[in-house]
Parts: structure tokens; C-alpha cells; sequence
């Protein structure tokens, strides 16, 4: 719909698109971004008993506009030993990879970047990108340190997808689809339509599929939370081991961009699992534009529930971070491997019989 | 065919590893100081570990020998930094043995309430930044929040946050003031939920067990061999506290009891043992400055300071039981204003040299946890 | 419980001459003098012999006794000519909680004594402490080199009563 929009106002097919598809990165990933650093350094004050910034700004809001425009004009520093080409690309990578996952996610239903079948597959592929990025910075960077944090992070994020890909499958046999866009659909209603209570419909199999789901739910919000390298899973990251891993040589801009991507991907991420459980964009209640006979209302309000839910999750995501402290990298590993993979896979296998039978 | 399986299964014998040599450098966000670590390392596992110390030697012991007796006191604050009472608490006791003078009793209570809080001052800095080195960032501005309600205390009394210069040889530079005892009375009380919002917050989180329980044995006989004191040393199984083994001061008035390592979480003498002795220490502490703060009598606090410090010639090794373990003086006097040797046997001096022991065949992320669970101050090591 | 004339008579009676005088008019605690090239089987013998056990090292510190004459050398400072540099050991015992103090003196210009580390390890870094700031050289020892000042310092032992700082050390002035 809103393609059919620009292209009324347009009248030229190419800028249709052009501007269909950045209209969601500039006007709302980027400025929630820039807020979600913010809400990171409140929220993590509050809970930590002290106030967190409150000088820029009234409480402090201006905060990221000062860091953004500290970042901007900071030089640029390439250490001589570096690989060039390795160091520059790197951080684009990273960006890139964290974005264009954007691009298959239903926002309202009124407007979804590309309307593709595969959608959450598509999705998980270009996540991949990220891990070549990470890499290419960690070896770029000529530190010993930094290609430590890089082998790490490429384990922990390769062996993660496999957990969340586990969970995709069952999902998608109920449902038939991949598409993220028909899956948000089929969520509409109350929120007992939901997928986390067994998906739409009354039926005896829903309802015998709820323990399965809570499961599910729970294991991929797990492991999306170690895709993301928060913590308890931020060994890559681990400031008192490894003084900021991987993206420790990056100043200025290129620092800028490895920062906005990685709270870019934690809103992907709770995109995702909302989309996938919680309804995506889809009211608990009903609607208002309905029950006001006032249609044009219901994508605004559907908009505004999905953001309300990814930036709960988000929270959610920061509160575990200031709470638990970090596994040691053989846990990390052996929590995938001997705890979530064998549990995804006995979800699957249930499932699956439930949906036969 | 027997030597084609024979090439087969020697391969990986021919494959040359080579060791890394991993710097843990001087600068360094969780050495707790400047102390450069070098690790042998392969792949992830620790073969070797070296210290080196030395960056941050002020030549403590020949200064002493310039200065008078008790123009020491001010540098002796300088060496455990996050403890100076305790320091000047053993200098002036070792120099009151020399001197043979008796101290007034309400000078001897107000040591103890001051060397108590102290402890408790000292654990909380161990196990905020042992959290946080952990990845728990949130009790480490727990601990440091209620380490500020000593702080004011402290600077209540005698002007000074960190480094006091306030127990001087033969009693206080001044008294306490009169709202010190009451404030002391509120912060005991104050103090005691928190003490069980840490053990639910930290201690017993499973992800920190999973850290720290079973990283860092310290047998009992190596560590009595190393010279180990101090809570490594009531984590590995013995009942050793030089406050009722050797008493000095006061203490024998005070009805305390010693925390030992029992092994809950894993083994006895691990990490998880380490860090738990000193949480129930500070619970020990609390009941001691308790007792105190009501048993405490009135008088002059600097009528037994002499007037000019020369002692007969002679020698004295004191000890005290600092937060890390024993401080010991060894004090010889030629007769002169000025010491004519001091040397101070730190804990944090002592306690570091096993970190080789301790740290064999575990991973780089271990050698934060251990190096944290043996708390040493760098001022210490190199005074 | 021992005290350190029962100590005294019992080592005098095993070892005989290494064992050289018992001090006990200087406050506020007695002590041991011994031959330094014979220390560690003293040591040996006061670990292992079950009414003693003596397994914990307290402290082991060097002194310059500075009982030596004082002269000027060619560069006008003074020197100390003669007289001893001197190691004492603090130990204890964790079960039966009894103390000693055992010293031993070594010339100054070669001063030489037996290490301890292999039998309390803990002996190891107090003793490089005191090669570090003394130079006094323990034989024996398993890594004898400096702790506290940098590994390259050539201007001699800082603790020592006639040290002196160098000019320069590394292209860096040293006094300022």
C-alpha cells in the first residue's frame, strides 16, 4: 500500500521503490538507534541505583545527538600494520548485515519492504553477513586480542542460528508459511489468536501445542540474545577480559556504525521473535479504529503496537544484561550445544506429530 | 601397510604447535592495578603464568629510614591504599612494642571500630570489582554505594576519605566526634539487608557458580607451604585468624566467630570459597563493631603520645590481620629518632606468588577469576 | 610449645657448631644467630621433627647492619668497608603455635647463604626481594633475579646504607 502511494505521488516505478525501502531505515531504525542508546544508559542507571545521564537536554535526552556529533569528528585512526581494505569494509559489513534484515519484516500491514515467501529465511541468511564482518575486523585490527573476541563471537553466532532455525521449522510446519508478512496475519484477533498460545482458531491441537510454544519462545529469545553478543553471551564484547573485542582499534564514524548496528540488531531480533509469537503487529485487544468506523487508523495503531513490542523485548534484553554476569566461553558453548539444540529438537519432533496427527 | 597406519597415526605429532605468549599487559582493565601477567598459552589453555611486579615500587622501606617514627605513619597509608587503617593500626602496634607504653582503652576501642570498618570498607571494593570482572556491573555499584555511607564516616573523623593519618604512635590524632557513635549505631543496621541483597544478586546466581565454583583449587598444604594468609587461607579449609590466634589489641574481648571455606559450591578452596569468606566476614565485622560501639569508654585519646619516639635498641616483628591476609613489621631500632630498618611483609606480596600454581591447566577467562578471588592491592606487592 | 632456649639447646645438640649464639638481653624478642652456608638443613630439620613443625614461613627480610668502617672513595661518597649484611627468618608453627627467629650474617663483600625455597615456598620471592635490594646471594635458589626494580638496573642495591643513585638510567635523568 504504501508503494501504491508513492508510486500515485511519484508516478515513476523506480523512485517508488527507492524511496519505499528507505523510508523505513531513515524514519524509524536509525532514530531508534540513536534512542535506544539512551534507554540503555537510563534504564541501566535506574536499576543501578544512580541517574544516568542529565546534563544534555532536559534529563538528559539530547545525550545521543552530543555522542553522535563527539563520534562525527573524531579522527580516523588506521594503524599502519592494519589490512586496510579488511579494516574499512568491515564495520559496512556489519551495518549492512544488521539493516537489510529489516527489509522482510512486516511493519504494519500496510507496508512490508519486500513482500517475499521466504521471509524468515531470508531473514537468518543475511544475519550471516555479520558474522564476515566480525571476522574481517577482528583480524584487520592486527591485535591479538581482537582476533581472540572475533573467533569467538564467529563460533558463538554460527552455532546460535541453529537453535532459532529449529524453532522457525516447527513454527512453520503449523502454520504453512514462511512469510513473515502471512504469518502476522493469521495472528489477528485477541491475543489468544496468538502463536505463543497455539495460533489462530479454537481448536483442540492449539491448545495441546501451548506448553510447546512457551517453550519454543523461550529458546528462541535465548538465542537471539546470543546472536546480538549481549550478555549473559557477550564474551566478544567482554570488557574486563578482552578490553572491547573485537571493535577495539575503531574510532570516529566506523566505531559509530559497529554501535548502531548492534542496537539495530537487538530490535531486529525482537522483531522477529514478536512477529514470530507475540502477533507482530497485531492488537491484544481490538481495535480502535473499528470499533470508531475510522479505517484509516488501524495500520497507525498496528504501527504503534509493533513497536510497543520490540521495544519491550528490548528492555527485557537490556534488564538481563545490568543482572546476570557472563559464561565463560566452553559454557557459552556447551549451554548451545548439549542444552538448547537437543531441547529444539524434541520440540520440533512433537510438534510435528501434534500438526499430523 | 603397516608403516602407511603407522604415518597416519603420527601425523598430528609432526603438526609443530607453537605456544602463544599472551601479554596481560600493565594497562589492563581487571589486573586491579598495574601488574603485568605473562601467559603461556595453547589455544585457550594456560601453561604458564608469570608475574612481573615492580611498576609500582615507592621505595617505601628507605624512606622510612629517613623519616622519624612517626613521619611514617602518612607513607604506610600508601601501601594498601583501600585499607590504611589496618596499615597504621600494625606500624603504631609495633612501634608501641618497642616503646613498652600502654595505651588508654578508649584509644584501643576506637582502633578496633576504625579497623572494622575498614574490613568491611576493603570487601566491598574485592567483591564489586570481582563482580564486575565476572560481568555483573549492577553490585559493583551496589558495594559502592554503601562503601561511601564508611567513607563519610571516616571523613567525619579525621577529614580524609582514603588515606587517613590518623592512628599515630601511641593513640589518635584526635577524638571522634559525638555524632560518631550513633551514626556508626544506623549504618550496622542499614547494612545488614544489604549484605543479603549481594548473596541474592551474586552469590549464589548460578552463572556465577558456573564461574568461579571449581577454578583455582588451593590445597591447604600448598597454600601453608607458599605462606598463604589471610581469607585464601580460611577458604581452603583452615580455621587461622590472627585476631584470636595471636591476639593483639582488643580483641579478645569480642565474641566473634571465624568464617571457613567448606566447599558448598564445588571444592574447598575455590574461587566461589574465596569470595564467600570475605561476604561472611563482613557479617563478623558487623557483630564486632557492635559490641564495641556499646562497650566503648571515655578518656583522652592523646595523652600516651611521647613527645619525642626513641626507642631502646632492639628488634620486633608484629602482625595484624589486614582484610588480605597477615601485614607484618619488622622493626629495628638502633636507638636513634629514626627506624633503622622496616620491612613490611604485605599479604598481597605473598599471596601472589601461587597465582602460577593456581592458574595451570585452566582458560584465559579463569585467570580473571582467580586473579580476583586473591584481592591484592598493587601498592601492596611493590610498597 | 617450645620456647627458644629449648630450641637453642636442641639444635646445639644436633648440629653443633653451625648453631653460633642464643640473643636474649635485645627487646623485644629473642633470637637464633646461625651459619648461613648450614641454614637450610637447619631449616630442613626444625620442618620435619614432629615436636617442632615448623610449616609456615612468616618472614624472611635483609639488613644492612652498616657495622662496617665508613670511608670515602675515589667519587667522594661514602663507602661502608667491612662489616655484615644479615637475613632474618621469622617462622611459626600452624598446630602447635610456637615462634622462632633464627639470623644469619654474611660479609659484605661476598655475602652468600644457603636458600630456603625448596623447603617453604614461600621463601622464593622474599628471597628475591632481598637480592633485589640487598644483593645478597642465595645459593641455590631457582630463579634468582630482581622483583622490584627493573630487570636492567645496574647502579647496584638500593637498600644498602652507602647506595647512591645513578646520573642516568636509559637516557633518563634519575635524581631531580
Amino acid at each position: 500500500m504504501i508503494y501504491d502511494f508513492f508510486y500515485n505521488l511519484t508516478g515513476s516505478q523506480i523512485l517508488a521503490y527507492i524511496i519505499g525501502s528507505l523510508l523505513p531505515l531513515f524514519a524509524f531504525i536509525l532514530p531508534f538507534a540513536l534512542v535506544a542508546v539512551l534507554l540503555e544508559r537510563k534504564v541501566s542507571a535506574h536499576m543501578q541505583d544512580r541517574l544516568g545521564p542529565m546534563r544534555v537536554g532536559y534529563h538528559g535526552i539530547l545525550q545521543t545527538v552530543a555522542d553522535i556529533l563527539k563520534l562525527i569528528q573524531k579522527e580516523d585512526i588506521v594503524a599502519s600494520p592494519n589490512d586496510k581494505p579488511l579494516f574499512n569494509i568491515a564495520p559496512v559489513l556489519v551495518f549492512a548485515g544488521s539493516y537489510t534484515a529489516f527489509a522482510a519484516i512486516p511493519f504494519t500491514s500496510a507496508f512490508i519492504g519486500s513482500n517475499i515467501d521466504l521471509g524468515i529465511i531470508f531473514i537468518i541468511a543475511i544475519t550471516g553477513l555479520v558474522v564476515a564482518g566480525i571476522l574481517m575486523a577482528g583480524w584487520a585490527s592486527n591485535n591479538k586480542y581482537t582476533l581472540l573476541g572475533a573467533m569467538r563471537s564467529a563460533a558463538q553466532i554460527i552455532s546460535y542460528e541453529i537453535p532459532t532455525i529449529l524453532v522457525v521449522l516447527s513454527l512453520i510446519m503449523i502454520t504453512g508459511t514462511a512469510s513473515l508478512n502471512k504469518l502476522s496475519e493469521m495472528q489477528t484477533g485477541h491475543f489468544w489468536h496468538w502463536m505463543i498460545l497455539g495460533g489462530p482458531g479454537l481448536s483442540l491441537q492449539k491448545f495441546i501445542l501451548i506448553p510447546f510454544m512457551i517453550i519454543g519462545f523461550l529458546i528462541i529469545y535465548i538465542s537471539t540474545l546470543a546472536e546480538v553478543n549481549r550478555t549473559p553471551f557477550d564474551i566478544p564484547e567482554a570488557e574486563s577480559e578482552l578490553v572491547s573485542g573485537y571493535h577495539t582499534e575503531y574510532s570516529g564514524m566506523k566505531f559509530a556504525m559497529f554501535f548502531l548496528a548492534e542496537y539495530a540488531n537487538m530490535f531486529a531480533v525482537s522483531a522477529i521473535v514478536a512477529a514470530l509469537f507475540l502477533g507482530g503487529y497485531q492488537s491484544p485487544f481490538g481495535y480502535l479504529g473499528n470499533t470508531f468506523h475510522l479505517p484509516w487508523l488501524i495500520p497507525i495503531e498496528q504501527f504503534f503496537w509493533f513497536t510497543f513490542k520490540g521495544v519491550f523485548l528490548v528492555v527485557v534484553q537490556m534488564w538481563l544484561r545490568w543482572t546476570l554476569p557472563r559464561l565463560r566461553v566452553d559454557q557459552l558453548m556447551a549451554v548451545c550445544w548439549k542444552y538448547l539444540i537437543p531441547i529444539a529438537f524434541v520440540n520440533l519432533l512433537i510438534v510435528g506429530l501434534i500438526t499430523v496427527l | 601397510m603397516a608403516a602407511d597406519i603407522e604415518n597416519k597415526v603420527t601425523t598430528t605429532e609432526k603438526l609443530k604447535t607453537e605456544e602463544m605468549i599472551l601479554n596481560m599487559g600493565p594497562q589492563h582493565p581487571s589486573t586491579h592495578g598495574v601488574l603485568r601477567l605473562e601467559l603461556e598459552l595453547e589455544g585457550e589453555l594456560i601453561l604458564n603464568v608469570k608475574p612481573h611486579i615492580g611498576y609500582l615500587h615507592r621505595c617505601f622501606e628507605k624512606h622510612a629510614e629517613a623519616m622519624t617514627y612517626p613521619q611514617v605513619i602518612p607513607y604506610t597509608d600508601r601501601m594498601d591504599y583501600l585499607a590504611s587503617m589496618y596499615n597504621e593500626f600494625g606500624y603504631a602496634i609495633a612501634v608501641e612494642k618497642l616503646l613498652d607504653i600502654k595505651i588508654p582503652d578508649r584509644v584501643e576501642y576506637i582502633r578496633v571500630i576504625m579497623g572494622e570498618l575498614q574490613r568491611i570498607a576493603s570487601h566491598l571494593v574485592a567483591l564489586g570489582t570481582y563482580g564486575a570482572d565476572i560481568g555483573a556491573v549492577t553490585p559493583f555499584l551496589f558495594c559502592f554505594r554503601d562503601r561511601e555511607k564508611i567513607l563519610s564516616l571516616f571523613e567525619m573523623t579525621c577529614g580524609a576519605r582514603l588515606l587517613y593519618n590518623y592512628i599515630w604512635v601511641g593513640g589518635l590524632s584526635h577524638d571522634i566526634h559525638h555524632d560518631f557513635l550513633r551514626l556508626t549505631k544506623d549504618f550496622v543496621d542499614y547494612f545488614k539487608p544489604k549484605i543479603k541483597e549481594l548473596n541474592d544478586l551474586l552469590s549464589y546466581n548460578k552463572i556465577f557458580i558456573e564461574r568461579t565454583a571449581n577454578v583455582g583449587i588451593l590445597p591447604l598444604d600448598t597454600a601453608i607451604n607458599y605462606g598463604i594468609t589471610g581469607p585464601m587461607l580460611r577458604a581452603s579449609g583452615l580455621k587461622w585468624d590472627l585476631r584470636k590466634d595471636d591476639p593483639y589489641s582488643i580483641y579478645d574481648k569480642f565474641d566473634f566467630d571465624i568464617p571457613v571455606g567448606d566447599g558448598r559450591m564445588g571444592t574447598v578452596g575455590d574461587s566461589w570459597d574465596r569470595y564467600f569468606v570475605r561476604v561472611l566476614e563482613m557479617e563478623q565485622s558487623l557483630r564486632i563493631i557492635e559490641q564495641a560501639v556499646a562497650q566503648i569508654p571515655e578518656g583522652d585519646v592523646t595523652s600516651a603520645i611521647p613527645k619525642r619516639v626513641k626507642p631502646v635498641v632492639g628488634q620486633v616483628y608484629s602482625r595484624v590481620e589486614n582484610p588480605r591476609g597477615e601485614l607484618g613489621y619488622f622493626i629495628i631500632s638502633n636507638g636513634s629518632v629514626n627506624p633503622f630498618r622496616v620491612k613490611v611483609r604485605g599479604p598481597s606480596f605473598v599471596n601472589l606468588a601461587v597465582i602460577n600454581e593456581l592458574c595451570k591447566g585452566h582458560l584465559v577467562a579463569d585467570v580473571i577469576t582467580i586473579l580476583g578471588s586473591i584481592d591484592i592491592v598493587l601498592g601492596e606487592v611493590d610498597r | 610449645m617450645k620456647t627458644t632456649e629449648e630450641i637453642f639447646n636442641l639444635l646445639k645438640e644436633k648440629f653443633g657448631d653451625s648453631i653460633i649464639e642464643l640473643k636474649t638481653d635485645v627487646p623485644v624478642e629473642h633470637f637464633i644467630t646461625i651459619n648461613p652456608l648450614e641454614i637450610d638443613k637447619v631449616c630442613n630439620f626444625l620442618v620435619s621433627k614432629d615436636d617442632l613443625m615448623f610449616d609456615s614461613l612468616m618472614n624472611l627480610s635483609g639488613v644492612d647492619d652498616a657495622n662496617g668502617e665508613t670511608q670515602k672513595d675515589e667519587a667522594d661518597n661514602n663507602t661502608i668497608v667491612g662489616g655484615t649484611l644479615s637475613v632474618y627468618y621469622h617462622i611459626e608453627s600452624t598446630s602447635i603455635r610456637h615462634k622462632l627467629v633464627l639470623k644469619v650474617s654474611t660479609p659484605r663483600e661476598n655475602p652468600e647463604v644457603s636458600s630456603v625455597a625448596e623447603i617453604w615456598k614461600a621463601a622464593d620471592w622474599h628471597e628475591r626481594e632481598a637480592y633485589d635490594l640487598l644483593g645478597i646471594k642465595f645459593l641455590n635458589h631457582p630463579d634468582l633475579r630482581r622483583i622490584l626494580m627493573p630487570y636492567d638496573w645496574e647502579a647496584g642495591y638500593p637498600l644498602r646504607k652507602d647506595y647512591k643513585n645513578p646520573e642516568f638510567y636509559q637516557g633518563m635523568k634519575v635524581p631531580y
